[in-house]
């Protein structure tokens, strides 16, 4: 662990507010990191996230808007811990003043002081849950009488829940999103593919309810002897927790059991690696004109099931710097060019499953060009698929226990979205200006 | 500074002259707004680094108040002025002892965690009582904050710290019953141990160890790191434990934390080998790879540490991910670090079922823009070649392809790897050679042009126009960087010698050149030296300039064997991170290498002996003659100067890793006559250590013995030992000394399996008692009929002698050359 300060700078260094947590290097040491960024980039290299200055200083940062969260230690420090702590950092920054930028800092720095003097003590993170924070660190001014107190989560077992909450109507949301991550290359074979999933949940229960989550998860149905009746088991690679799920017990029988926080959070992660068909995909054919121009002919496909649709899809076809003149042609939605991206954007609302459609792009080039035949970034796909999960995962029980014994009402809903989602670009198709003569 | 555009209290924008003074007025107004609101303004100017600190008096008359935030403020103030105003602090410690009384616990820890903080001698005694009361409060909060207090206490006085108990309470609290005090009572406890000589600061016992186990569960995830890092410096008592704690650690990789998972894995690999079930430890290393792959789908400077500790996880078990190779391909939005570490990566993990995949990833990423990846795109591919013999021919096919690019940088790095290439494998792909030589005329950078001449001169016998190559770059002798100068010398030289007459003006010229006009020495002598050579006796210069290069093998594992334990040992650290071992971080290691009941025993049986830390000096001497640990990784990735290079002038040469052979100078004929780097990276730092061959080796004792065993490092027993041929006879000649204050008996020496087969033909055979001061001369003859097993490097033996007091284990490395 253990960082000996911590400093938010803006973009060229400057030091816009710092905590000193172990008076063990001078503070005056900051001014080493903004030229330990520069060398790098002077020699062409993009800095890494952990430096170190020439007298054994360490610097460790997350770059964020156009602030340095920096931490500087001397030690032999966890160098994870500490950029961890930089994100939550920012998660809990944005929690309470929304945008984290330097105009924030400025206004704010009372209370950033607050919280940079409770999150970490000595160099050791502490308290990191921004719903917690936020009962005994809050921006109103406090009134005499009313002395803020500490809530109880701070040092209880469940840290993450405050005691005494009370809802009307107990109500559990559950979002289960899955984002795709698909590379392709340009013969269209697909190199990588993975799922990964999230489980969001949003709590409005009273009082400290005990939640179980059952999923149809194959582990879990092959070793109570369980066949997967009608649905089809999901065997996740690897499952991540929020802290507030038992692990131990997930560990003996599968169980996901926990107390949650109030309000939104993120349950669990998970990940496959099965491979499934991509559900977007993109053809390309790229006819380039010696020089003058540059055509692009994508057709796309929705390789899912007919009832579904997805939505707001968007394609992110990149074109060369220097091209000029766009004219666009297709079947389904628009296509507008992004000069600041290098790009053509095929949007497309709904796209319903197992439909293909096609667009034509057309762009000049100019006689002259810089030979930079290169730079060829990959195709682009964003879009969403509501009540759909591509991997079938289902919820198949949410079980609400409290003292009280209230009844509570939980919603799920399913949505697949595209991750990390490339398709590389095949080489052009070079076709002379003269022709078949 | 440019005031915030909005929003009601401008506290950033006052520049009015005498500032201060105005301040200090409003600091002692009557009313509690207006001071509330100008301690505000007295933050703020701190924070932008205007000196506040003459207020200080003023500022301290504020501390007392029901308002918290108002007492935070001048809280924090006091942080950072205290120590320019250590006489003033007194002002304030009256206020400090009365909140650490308050009936709100949030003040009463506010008070401590700030006291702490001042950093001033003279509080120290005004904070002893409050701080025992609190280490004993009723509120868990507060009991937290006083456990940290404590390690704040030692950093500044040790003494004192330890005259009043306080780490007897603070072990006492690994006892409390809230999950948050004992997390932190493992921190302090961890900090005041690494601080301090004494080792008995922190001990865990088996009642102890209960209890983190069971907090661990309850803990906050910060709080977690830190017991998981108490248990990776746990020394089991036996398999058996081991094997509980390992079981009870698993669960913590299902964490959403990073870095707890991390952590875990550091607990993990460590465990792995003290554990003697097979089920359970095929069971964790199964379970490591789904949470190592889920890494990299964190932020990305998580996924930086995550991939330089997965490079580091891969060199102790390579079969860890070996399925996973896909994930580590890269994205198009990678940051450029995440790709360069990305690459390391795929190179380790490319093996001849999944090589053709590779090529195909890194042909297309030598189109993309970045220079500096696109590079190392084109030297993976190379160095898949070395690595991957069945590879190779597909790998020099599309390095050719990318000469064919002409895109300069491509083709410059493209000939830098070949060169490895034809190391490797000599004699195989000269037919490539017409292509390379197309280039010649775009290659400006040193290191390229440096390649393509070491080519010429090393094939020049079947190169026709060799002669009209060198010439070509011979025009601008003068002009070219050393390293040119030096490749240009040996090529032309080379080129006398394997076609005698045809090179003699390009020689002569290029001699004379050297001696007479170059003011850089190292060229000069190299241009004499070979001049005499060829004058007073062209058989031996032949003999020196065209002997046999040792083979360069792959470089996929970067750190030496004992580093690489350490390193395990700091798994998520920032030695993990660099690959440096954590003393030269200029801090402790997070976990020391430490030698339990456990792992002696499993070194015993084991065939994989471990290396105690304190023996890394000897393991560095051990190392001479090998020339390759790099053990201190000094200057990793770059080229390293001075580690590698062959063995003495008398010795045959050991093999060297690419990563040394890119570096021109070593694979000279020069070397091979003046005696290499000696001492391999363990001399990196010397400027004389690249040379011993010159100085030390006197002609009577043809090949040095070199250290084994150090005697500080095994009770005093020092051996000393190279491996020779005597009559025909492999053995092992061994200088055996008793530097100890006791006789030594029952010596026994074993070979653990290694690339030769060599094991011992009959028993140590030492005088018993071997008495204190007492030398032996000893001779161990070896046999070839072991189990072979091929080491990294190959020349690599490990042994463990054995005698009354105990058993030690040294690397040892043959001689390349002896066995054929």
């Amino acid at each position: 662990m253990v960082a000996s300060a911590l400093f938010i700078l803006d973009i060229k260094g400057k030091v816009l507010i710092s905590r000193n947590y172990r008076g063990d290097i001078p503070m005056s040491a900051v001014e080493k990191f903004m030229p330990l960024i520069l060398e790098a980039e002077e020699e062409e290299q993009t800095p890494t996230p952990i430096m170190s200055s020439e007298d054994g200083i360490h610097f460790l940062y997350v770059k964020h808007n156009n602030l340095y969260l920096l931490v500087m230690t001397r030690k032999n420090s966890n160098a994870a811990t500490i950029l961890l702590f930089l994100h939550k950092l920012i998660e809990v920054f944005k929690e309470y003043f929304k945008e984290l930028e330097e105009e924030s800092i400025r206004d704010n720095f009372v209370i950033i002081y607050e919280l940079l003097d409770e999150m970490m003590d000595f160099g050791y993170p502490q308290t990191t849950e921004s719903k917690i924070l936020q009962e005994y660190i809050t921006q109103e001014s406090y009134k005499l009488e009313t002395q803020p107190r500490l809530p109880m989560a701070v040092t209880n077992a469940v840290s993450w829940r405050a005691e005494g909450i009370k809802y009307r109507k107990n109500e559990v949301f559950l979002d289960v999103v899955e984002s795709v991550n698909l590379l392709v290359n340009a013969n269209g074979n697909v190199l990588r593919s993975e799922i990964l999933g999230a489980v969001k949940m949003k709590c409005y229960l009273s009082g400290m309810p005990d939640v179980r989550l059952g999923l149809n998860d194959k582990v879990l149905f092959e070793s109570t002897g369980r066949t997967s009746g009608k649905g089809k088991a999901v065997e996740m690679e690897d499952m991540k927790f929020h802290q507030c799920v038992r692990l131990a017990r997930f560990e003996t029988d599968r169980t996901i059991s926990f107390i949650p926080p109030d309000g939104e959070f993120e349950l669990m992660s998970y990940r496959l690696n099965t491979q499934v068909k991509p559900l977007i995909w993109c053809e390309a054919v790229i006819e380039s004109h010696s020089n003058s121009r540059v055509e692009y002919m994508i057709k796309a496909k929705a390789q899912f099931k007919r009832r579904s649709t997805a939505n707001n899809v968007e394609i992110i076809i990149p074109v060369p710097e220097d091209a000029d003149t766009p004219k666009f042609k297709c079947t389904v939605g628009s296509v507008t060019y992004a000069p600041e991206k290098n790009a053509a954007v095929w949007k497309i609302k709904q796209f319903p499953g197992g439909k293909d459609y096609m667009m034509r792009a057309h762009f000049g080039l100019p006689s002259v060009r810089s030979d930079d035949p290169n730079k060829r970034p990959p195709i682009s796909v964003k879009y969403e698929i509501p009540y759909f999960t591509v991997s079938g995962i289902q919820v198949r029980y949410l079980k609400v226990v409290d003292k009280s014994g209230y009844q509570a009402f939980p919603w799920v809903r399913y949505i697949t979205q595209n991750g990390d989602y490339f398709l590389r670009l095949p080489d052009p198709v070079k076709t002379s200006k003269l022709g078949t003569i | 500074m440019a005031a915030a555009p909005r929003g009601p209290p401008k506290f950033f924008s006052t520049t009015k002259k005498g500032e201060n003074f105005e301040l200090k007025a409003d600091l002692n107004s009557e009313y509690r707004d207006k001071r509330k609101e100008t301690v505000k303004k007295v933050i703020a100017n701190m924070t932008i680094g205007k000196d506040v600190s003459s207020l200080f008096a003023d500022v301290v008359k504020n501390m007392q108040t029901e308002d918290l935030e108002l007492k935070k403020l001048v809280y924090l103030y006091l942080i950072n002025y205290a120590r320019t105003q250590p006489e003033l602090v007194i002002l304030a410690v009256n206020t400090f002892v009365k909140d650490t009384d308050d009936a709100n616990p949030l003040i009463r820890a506010l008070a401590i965690r700030t006291m702490g903080m001042l950093r001033v001698e003279k509080i120290i005694d005004y904070l002893m009582e409050p701080l025992k009361k609190a280490l004993k409060d009723d509120d868990p909060y507060v009991r937290k904050t006083a456990t940290l207090c404590v390690a704040k206490l030692y950093d500044l006085n040790p003494e004192i710290a330890l005259d009043n108990g306080l780490i007897t309470i603070v072990q006492d609290m690994l006892s409390d019953r809230n999950p948050m005090v004992i997390a932190n009572a493992v921190a302090a406890l961890a900090e005041i141990s690494e601080a301090s000589v004494r080792r008995d600061v922190f001990v865990v016992n088996t009642s102890i160890l209960t209890k983190l186990l069971a907090a661990l569960n309850e803990c906050t995830e910060w709080g977690q790191i830190c017991i998981l890092n108490s248990l990776a410096n746990y020394r089991p008592n036996d398999t058996r434990e081991a094997a509980d704690i390992a079981e009870r650690v698993l669960p913590r990789l299902q964490h959403a934390n990073a870095s707890v998972v991390l952590t875990a894995v550091r607990v993990l690999m460590i465990y792995i080998d003290l554990i003697d079930n097979d089920e359970l430890s095929k069971q964790i290393l199964r379970k490591l790879s789904p949470p190592l792959v889920s890494l990299l789908s964190t932020e990305a400077e998580i996924q930086y540490v995550a991939l330089r500790n997965i490079n580091l996880i891969l060199q102790k078990r390579s079969d860890v991910l070996s399925q996973e190779i896909r994930v580590f391909f890269i994205k198009y939005n990678d940051p450029p670090y995440v790709k360069l570490e990305k690459l390391e990566v795929i190179i380790k993990l490319c093996s001849d079922k999944n090589v053709d995949q590779v090529l195909s990833e890194l042909r297309e990423y030598c189109n993309e823009v970045d220079v500096d990846f696109v590079r190392k795109s084109v030297r993976a591919i190379g160095r898949c070649a070395v690595k991957i013999d069945s590879a190779a021919d597909r790998c020099v096919n599309g390095l050719l392809d990318l000469i064919k690019t002409r895109v300069n940088h491509v083709v410059q790095e493209a000939i830098i790897v070949i060169k490895d290439i034809f190391r490797k494998y000599p004699n195989r792909y000269e037919g490539i050679i017409p292509a390379l030589c197309e280039n010649l005329e775009t290659l400006d950078e040193p290191d390229a042009k440096a390649s393509l001449i070491w080519i010429i001169g090393d094939y020049a016998d079947r190169i026709d126009n060799a002669t009209e190559l060198l010439e070509y770059f011979l025009e601008n002798f003068k002009d070219e960087s050393s390293t040119v100068q030096l490749q240009l010398i040996s090529a032309a030289v080379k080129l006398l010698l394997k076609k005698p007459g045809s090179a003699q003006d390009i020689v002569q010229k290029v001699l004379t050149t050297a001696t007479q006009g170059c003011d850089n020495p190292d060229i000069r002598d190299r241009a004499y030296i070979y001049w005499r050579l060829l004058s007073s006796n062209p058989q031996a210069a032949k003999a020196v300039i065209l002997a046999e290069k040792p083979p360069i093998e792959s470089d996929a594992n970067t750190v030496s064997e004992t580093l690489l334990d350490e390193l395990i040992h700091n798994i998520g650290s920032l030695a993990s991170v660099y690959h440096k071992t954590p003393s030269l971080l200029g801090g402790a290691a997070i976990t020391e290498i430490s030698r339990g009941p456990v792992r002696d025993t499993l070194e015993m049986e084991g065939d994989e002996p471990e290396v105690d830390a304190r023996t890394v000096a000897q393991q560095v001497n051990a190392a001479v003659g090998g020339g390759i640990e790099n053990l201190l990784d000094l200057d990793f990735g770059g080229g390293s100067n001075g580690g590698g290079g062959g063995g003495g002038y008398s010795a045959t040469p050991t093999p060297v890793t690419a990563r040394a052979a890119s570096n021109i100078d070593d694979l000279l004929g020069m070397d091979d006559f003046g005696g290499g780097g000696g001492g391999g990276g363990s001399n990196a730092g010397s400027p004389f250590g690249g040379m011993p061959g010159f100085g030390d080796s006197t002609p009577a004792t043809p090949v040095e013995r070199v250290e084994w065993l150090a005697p500080h490092a095994a009770n005093g027993l020092e051996i000393a030992g190279t491996y020779v041929k005597r009559g025909g006879q492999v053995g092992a000649d061994l200088k055996v000394a008793n530097r100890g204050s006791s006789p030594m008996t029952d010596f026994a020496i074993q070979y653990n399996v290694n690339t030769y087969g060599l094991a011992p033909a009959t028993a140590l055979q030492v005088p018993s008692p071997l008495q204190p001061g007492q030398t032996a001369d000893v001779f161990l003859p070896l046999h070839r009929h072991g189990q072979p097993q091929r080491m990294d490097p190959a020349s690599l033996v490990q042994i463990a002698i054995k005698n009354n007091a105990g058993i030690y284990y040294a690397n040892t490395h043959v001689p390349a050359g002896l066995l054929d």
